[in-house]
């Protein structure tokens, strides 16, 4: 079933393909054929014309130049563009100019800026935000991470190091087998790794599971019994802790063993769960798609006589997810979220049959596109940042004002969709428009520093789930922090060589000294209005010129327009 | 450095809120920004109704601590004891409660669906079940946004959590989220640094980019960030803040309250009850027991919450809080009536407890029964819709409330529920 289901998958996306290339003179003079040449830009254009088609829409008029600029930076590399970025896109005239900028920004000028923000995007998916959880290494999973973004691993086997990773999970002195990977799930190793199996099929495959631990599922067909399945996939994994003298864990080690099976017979290994009724039931592991494996709990060796036994469940897990239709759809729907802002279902990770998408083919076409061109992040990311919905403006219209999926309504992407940075987007922009850290470090030690800051905003809700939330949300804590803190004293400082003091001392006009503050944090020149109230605060200031500039910038910087991605 | 709160020479309390006006621009009209300082201070001890509601974060077992079932194969090592409250028997850990048992009421027969530690947080903050086109309001939003207008003096947000996140505003927005504090009542970055004057230029400033980016139209998240301004701007300049500031509480109030997390968390929020605060979540983490749920409960979660919330009840009612302040005592769910392999209990939602008190509620009663071992409610079954509504209506809160969902939809106030009649007189 499971394969019929990815040919399937394949061979429609190929149809569909073939229609979007044979359609192609027609299209190219309706859409400007602004496709940039490449069928998966052309084939996304088409599926999501025809949706605004059928509901009746018109899609927004293309955000400027400026403001789509600033968006692909911050959505590709986690910050704003600087000034030097920005002119240099606006002046190029050429037509190519915007697929130009997209390889830039996936190329080698910005390697280590693009491994620094999806290392921070996947440190939360896979380990959360609570800096102070002792069974995780951040650390350590951030160093993996930024290896794996900075080869740009393809997605399967990067699906695959963290759900097979053994190994210790922190790179520290004496320790020789240190593997990052291992933090996705060396905290989620208790009561026979129920966490681990959860957050593996929720990440991966798209399914919420963590329900039908204890009884089957009232609105999906998940079964208590293919959690229990699932879980026994990871039974011959264990997570050994190793103190230090302090009694501190100094790492976890993640290693595999045989087991021997909750009933003594490592030929056939189960596990045991109970019903809600107190019966137990027996579990072997099984595949989501009823795909089983061999029961045997041994880990693979040789007899004397040279025969094969054993198996070894994750790396057969692994196999097998690679194989399912769901993971290509998981990723392309997660990382059309992170650009336009809404996936094509809510929340992006439950692609169960009760949660129907609202872009079925894309999401299908994608997938199995995604699929053929080896599991290739950066082409995805090509693929949607080129994209007509992508280059829309902000501002809703008289055609689109229904389209909004913060009122419920299904998202139609026939405008962008505001929404505010993330916290570690906003600290790196912070960064970035100040020029406060030349080198822009993407290393171990600036990242920690983030997160020491990161921290103040992190809610721990204390279950074995390990759930957390962030007040970095438009919240009262948030504002406070952008008025008042030390980040924002840093950044509208005026010190010596500092960003406002070299500003101040150019040889230029005010005006244009304005000019500069607005086009660093809003990629826009000034209103009439704006400079005429900036011209108030120089009176203000009574010639005090840096002063003036300083309190023009903390007020572009505290801006709904600067912390919005708009 | 100048503090807002200490008035820079030359300029009065009111010259500097009529500087800060031109940022009331941003959304509300000026005159709702200056009447704070036109106001009379004794205007504050005016009566007003505040909720306080301890969120017990991980789902506490309740047949351990509230609904003991002594005898039954699973009923666990606990003795009950009895209580200030005729026929009511609690666990032998909660001796300090027992004690103040008379001020409050146990409903014995909730029963639930949602067991996953999100969705019965989301509906026991809610009354509705988490759906992704949705948002509702939590409690606290709830309830600030129903009382707020009786207390217009107040410039510290109308809800606020101590020690955790709580559940957000959903489609009442983001000037109705909690506000977030640690249990210690720090809040950081109240201080710009420089004069008033200059504070009030700036936000004249950014007044103008705010309206700017608004007035084109490019979604509701524009216009929140701005009156969530405003209300910082109101916060930044109060002396209501003081109220945070638990640590300045007499030595003998701190111990009897426990040093503990918690037990500051309790003792503040009495602090912004008087500080007219509708709204006060304090939030108990640590009662997910899936393994060695005893010595957890005997040494380290009851006796920590016995000695708050006994001394939160008691202090209240000395001090003629109590009748209009409501409590609420509750986790996402309970726990299974049966011992698992690990000596721990699992997540269990068919049959459990609730606690609440003071307001308008009576006081004293026992609503609702469960079976002999603790599995089935064996009385009327009260939902999370229920026990909103009787808390709303013991605020004197009207349950004819409907809100306006962002898609225009009508929402009953607690998703309609029905008030539990035993908990009144």
């Amino acid at each position: 079933m499971q394969t019929q289901q990815r040919l399937f998958g394949g061979a429609l996306a190929v149809m569909l393909l073939a229609a979007a290339c044979f359609a192609g003179g027609i299209a190219a003079a309706a859409d400007g054929g602004d496709h940039f040449g490449i069928p998966q830009v052309k084939f996304i254009n088409e599926q999501i014309a025809a949706g605004w088609a059928d509901a009746g829409m018109q899609p927004s008029a293309a955000a400027t130049d400026g403001e789509w600029c600033r968006r692909v930076f911050l959505d590709c590399i986690g910050r704003i563009p600087t000034s030097e970025e920005l002119g240099r896109f606006l002046a190029d005239s050429s037509p190519a100019k915007k697929a130009d900028l997209v390889t830039r920004l996936l190329g080698e000028d910005y390697v280590d800026e693009y491994a620094r923000n999806w290392t921070d995007v996947w440190t939360t998916v896979l380990i959360g935000r609570d800096v102070e959880n002792d069974n995780v290494n951040r650390s350590g999973m951030r160093q993996w991470l930024r290896r794996a973004f900075s080869k740009n691993m393809p997605y399967d086997q990067f699906m695959e190091a963290l759900v097979t990773a053994s190994g210790a999970n922190a790179n520290k002195d004496g320790i020789e087998n240190f593997n990052g990977a291992t933090n996705f799930l060396s905290g989620k190793m208790e009561e026979g790794g129920v966490q681990a199996a959860a957050k593996t099929a929720q990440i991966f495959l798209g399914l919420q599971v963590q329900c039908t631990q204890c009884h089957n599922h009232p609105f999906n067909k998940g079964k208590q019994n293919q959690f229990w399945e699932f879980s026994a996939f990871f039974r011959q994994t264990r997570a050994l802790r190793k103190y230090e003298q302090t009694m501190d864990i100094q790492s976890i080690e993640m290693v595999d063993e045989d087991f021997a099976g909750e009933g003594g017979n490592p030929e056939e290994a189960e596990l045991y769960y109970e019903l809600r009724n107190g019966l137990k039931k027996v579990a072997y592991p099984v595949f989501v798609d009823g795909t089983e494996i061999s029961k045997s709990g041994y880990l693979p060796g040789k007899m004397d006589d040279g025969k094969e036994y054993g198996v070894h469940r994750r790396k057969e897990l692994a196999q097998l997810m690679k194989g399912s239709p769901l993971m290509p759809k998981v990723i392309v729907n997660r990382m059309w979220a992170h650009f336009l802002g809404y996936g094509f279902t809510k929340p992006i990770d439950d692609l169960g049959e009760h949660n129907a998408p609202s872009n079925p083919e894309l999401l299908d076409g994608l997938g199995a596109q995604f699929r053929e061109q080896s599991f290739d992040l950066k082409e995805l990311i090509k693929w949607i940042t080129l994209s007509k919905p992508y280059s829309l403006s902000s501002k809703v219209s008289k055609g689109n004002t229904r389209d909004d999926p913060a009122l419920g309504e299904t998202p139609k992407f026939s405008h962008f969709y505001l929404r505010q940075m993330r916290a570690e987007e906003l600290y790196e922009s912070l960064l970035t428009a100040t020029q406060a850290d030349e080198s822009r470090a993407t290393g171990e030690k600036a990242a920690k520093k983030k997160d020491e800051w990161l921290g103040q905003f992190v809610i721990a809700f204390g279950t074995d789930e390990g759930d957390d939330s962030t007040t970095f949300n438009g919240s009262i804590t948030q504002v406070l922090m952008m008025f008042n803190s030390e980040l924002m004293k840093v950044a509208t400082g005026t010190g010596k060589g500092g960003f406002l003091d070299r500003i101040a001392s150019g040889n230029t006009k005010n005006a244009a000294k304005i000019d500069a503050l607005y086009m660093a944090a809003l990629a826009r020149k000034p209103s009439a209005k704006e400079v005429s109230k900036a011209n108030d605060l120089m009176i203000a200031r009574k010639g005090d010129a840096i002063g003036a500039l300083q309190d023009i910038w903390w007020a572009v910087l505290n801006s709904n327009e600067f912390i919005m991605n708009h | 450095m100048t503090r807002f709160d200490s008035i820079p020479a030359g300029m009065n309390r009111r010259h500097f809120m009529s500087h800060l006006a031109g940022a009331a621009a941003l959304a509300a009209p000026a005159t709702a920004f200056t009447n704070s300082i036109l106001a009379n201070v004794s205007d504050l001890k005016k009566r007003h109704k505040s909720a306080i509601l301890l969120w017990m974060g991980g789902g506490p077992s309740t047949m351990d601590i509230w609904d003991l079932k002594p005898g039954a194969a699973t009923g666990g090592p606990f003795k009950q004891i009895s209580t200030s409250a005729d026929g009511i028997a609690i666990c032998e850990h909660m001796p300090l409660m027992a004690k103040q048992m008379h001020q409050m009421s146990i409903v014995r027969s909730m029963s639930t669906r949602e067991a996953d530690h999100m969705r019965g947080r989301y509906y026991m903050h809610t009354g509705y079940v988490p759906n992704p086109n949705v948002e509702h309001p939590s409690y606290g939003a709830v309830v600030s946004h129903e009382l707020a207008e009786h207390v217009p003096d107040l410039e510290i947000p109308p809800f606020v959590s101590v020690g955790s996140g709580s559940v957000g505003p959903g489609f009442l927005g983001m000037t109705w989220a909690p506000f977030v504090v640690d249990s210690n009542g720090n809040v950081r970055n109240l201080d710009m640094g420089i004069d008033p004057a200059r504070v009030a230029q700036r936000l004249e400033m950014l007044a103008t980019i705010e309206k700017k980016f608004i007035g084109e139209k490019r979604g509701g998240s524009a216009d929140d960030h701005a009156k969530v301004l405003e209300k910082t701007v109101r916060l930044m300049t109060s002396k209501q803040m003081e109220a945070f500031k638990v640590m300045k509480e007499p030595k003998d109030v701190q111990e009897k309250y426990g040093t503990t997390g918690f037990g500051r968390g309790c003792l503040m929020a009495r602090r912004l009850v008087e500080a007219g605060v509708p709204f006060v979540e304090v939030d108990l983490g640590g009662w997910d027991n899936h393994a060695d749920i005893f010595p957890t409960l005997s040494d380290r979660k009851l006796p920590e919450l016995d000695k708050a919330m006994s001394a939160l009840v008691s202090d209240l009612a000395d001090r003629g809080l109590l009748d209009d302040t409501a409590i609420i005592w509750m986790g996402e769910f309970s726990r299974t009536p049966n011992i698992n392999a690990g000596a721990g209990r699992d997540h269990w939602a068919r049959s459990w407890s609730v606690v609440v008190g003071g307001a308008g509620f009576k006081r004293g009663v026992v609503v609702g029964e469960t079976s002999s071992d603790g599995k089935e409610v064996v009385s009327e079954p009260y939902s999370s819709q229920d026990v909103m509504a009787s808390v709303l209506k013991s605020l004197g809160i009207s349950l004819e409330t409907t809100f306006t969902a962002k898609n225009g939809r009508p929402m009953k106030i607690a998703n309609s529920g029905k008030v539990i009649k035993e908990l009144f007189a």
